[in-house]
């Protein structure tokens, strides 16, 4: 159905304590838990958001994601009709776990509302749009493995059907401190040409 | 041109009914299937749920299949799904897809500390996908509360893009001790059936279902055409609805542009109306902003409760069924206006002639989504 093409306009991946900016180590560190991790990369790309410490760590690491593309990229755009498109393997999985324990046992039941809000994968698509004020299409998926087919034709379709003008998509996978971002910024203007054989490789990276 | 996309098949499993045609008759008669629950096991006061009962549901799936190993959840999306794809008698090859839209879906599986896999979404998927021998690997859309309703968005835009001709759809969440804790810890469960857009109203009453689809671009056996969504960010709260109803408004006009007609044209809504405070009056915030204010409206949580993500596909089922029947079934619960900006709400069941139905709803994470229908001849 694409009759014109599309482009990523930056892309950024996390993992392993180290943060990628268009395949370009912007940060390492040694930590050992995201938590850490985490902090150091708020710290170090100087990001002024106190609500970051009440997230939970999947939506810690979208944001964080979200935080290097988005903000370099609104610098020169006025509009902002940018679409979120996320997916991952374990919806908010880290976070159900961690209220189930709060439920678990009758002796010691203290389900919080804190949690319990994050135990749904799209908050993390909520965090990002109030941060940046999108009042965007947003959905969130679920999938065994990276499905960079998927991807890219539901980023066209938002695109092409002027449901969106950029569409900031990609892999936001948490559970038990294994953890892997890989976010895109998708526009009609670029270089590099937005097709699955390039987010296919750029994801493995 | 762009392509036609439509509804062909629908079915629920609800505690009013294990088909369209029960369900629609209970709704007639304004029969609730929210009953109070005395259940320590899920929580530990007695609390208004609409519930499936274990022993019906057995039953029902053993005249499907005799396979064993599946959970209440998985049973009940195999029983909506099973009459649809076997009426339709569709190859389910590479141009048919699964999406299976949930906000929970096996939670319960957590319980069982030793192995949590089935808690997996794409392991629920994949299970109820295998058990019909889809070829395409599962979809799953996950957007807490408009769950149900967006996976008939994402179906009609993959088909638009010609990537598929047919598409199943299914939404299912069950009552569990997880979701009603999580309810009760934010004070928004309703101590009596809830009572959506009512002065008195305290919140929700839960309730589980499953709901199926199938959305096509074949417009034989045509029951409704889908033509117009959007699915809008709020960008305001993650836990409360915007004061303004902007997502809403904003989904609704994206909706409305692409289908290109106008609001005025639209006859009939179905809205989210959990019952909360503020939920409802979000909404008949964004309905005056858009000058819905006299479009009859209705909210289908008298009946069932919150089913979350199988609500918005269960009440497109039972929407649908409004149109063709040409009636506006009874907003149970409801019976003085208690949002601040008015709203038409059906309080009787009534005759009308509905040629577009617009169906919303909104959720955690300030999500929104509107898609319109319009009856086809």
């Amino acid at each position: 159905m694409t009759v014109n093409k599309n482009y990523i306009h930056s892309f950024c991946t996390i993992q392993k304590n180290t943060v990628f900016l268009n395949g370009e180590v912007v940060f390492t560190t040694e930590e050992n838990s995201f938590a850490d991790f985490s902090k150091k990369v708020y710290k170090h790309f100087e990001i002024n958001y106190p609500k970051f410490f009440k997230m939970d760590n999947l939506s810690k690491l979208a944001f964080l994601g979200a935080e290097l593309l988005l903000t370099a990229a609104d610098e020169n755009s006025a509009e902002n009709n940018t679409a979120l498109v996320f997916a991952n393997k374990s919806s908010s999985l880290d976070t159900d776990v961690k209220y189930q324990s709060s439920i678990s046992d009758s002796e010691d039941y203290y389900p919080s509302p804190a949690v319990f809000v994050y135990t749904l994968p799209n908050i993390c698509l909520g965090e990002i749009s109030i941060k940046h004020q999108l009042k965007s299409e947003n959905s969130f998926f679920i999938f065994a493995d990276y499905e960079p087919e998927f991807m890219e034709n539901y980023c066209n379709i938002l695109l092409e059907n002027q449901k969106a003008d950029r569409v900031l998509c990609g892999w936001v996978e948490y559970y038990n401190e294994e953890y892997k971002a890989f976010l895109c910024l998708v526009d009609k203007k670029g270089e590099t040409e937005h097709n699955h054989e390039q987010l296919k490789k750029l994801y493995n990276k | 041109m762009i392509k036609e996309v439509f509804i062909t098949e629908t079915n629920c499993i609800t505690p009013i009914g294990f088909d369209v045609a029960v369900n629609i008759k209970n709704i007639g008669k304004a029969v609730s299937g929210i009953q109070l629950q005395n259940n320590p096991k899920l929580l530990n006061t007695p609390f208004y749920a609409a519930v499936i009962n274990d022993a019906e549901l057995d039953l029902a799936f053993a005249k499907v299949t005799s396979a064993e190993g599946y959970s209440r959840l998985e049973k009940m999306m195999i029983l909506a799904l099973e009459p649809i794809i076997k009426k339709s008698n569709i190859d389910l090859n590479e141009r048919t897809a699964f999406i299976l839209s949930t906000t929970k879906g096996n939670v319960t599986a957590l319980e069982n500390q030793e192995n949590i896999d089935p808690a997996y979404l794409n392991v629920l998927a994949k299970k109820v996908a295998d058990f019909f021998g889809f070829k395409n690997e599962p979809i799953v859309v996950s957007n807490a509360c408009v769950s149900g309703i967006l996976a008939v968005s994402v179906a009609k835009r993959l088909i638009q893009a010609n990537l598929y001709d047919n598409v199943f759809v299914v939404a299912g969440d069950e009552v569990s001790k997880f979701v009603l804790s999580g309810f009760n810890s934010f004070q928004a469960m309703s101590n009596l059936p809830c009572k959506p857009y009512s002065v008195n109203r305290t919140g929700v009453s839960l309730g589980e279902a499953t709901a199926a689809v199938l959305v096509s671009s074949n417009k034989e056996n045509a029951k409704i055409k889908i033509i117009g969504d959007g699915s809008i960010n709020d960008a305001n709260h993650i836990s409360g609805p915007s004061r303004t109803g902007e997502g809403l408004y904003r989904s609704i006009q994206s909706a409305l542009a692409e289908a290109k007609i106008d609001s005025n044209q639209i006859d009939y809504i179905s809205a989210h109306g959990t019952a909360t405070p503020y939920n409802d009056e979000m909404e008949a915030i964004a309905l005056n902003r858009l000058g819905l204010e006299n479009v009859p409206v209705n909210s289908f949580k008298g009946y069932y409760g919150h089913t979350l993500g199988a609500s918005g596909l269960l009440e497109t089922v039972i929407g649908i069924e409004s149109v063709n029947q040409n009636t506006l079934f009874t907003s149970l619960g409801f019976d003085t206006i208690g949002v601040s900006q008015s709203i038409k709400v059906i309080e009787k069941k009534e005759n009308a002639d509905i040629r577009y139905f617009l169906k919303t709803a909104s959720g955690f994470g300030g999500c929104n989504t509107a898609v319109l229908f319009e009856k086809v001849n």
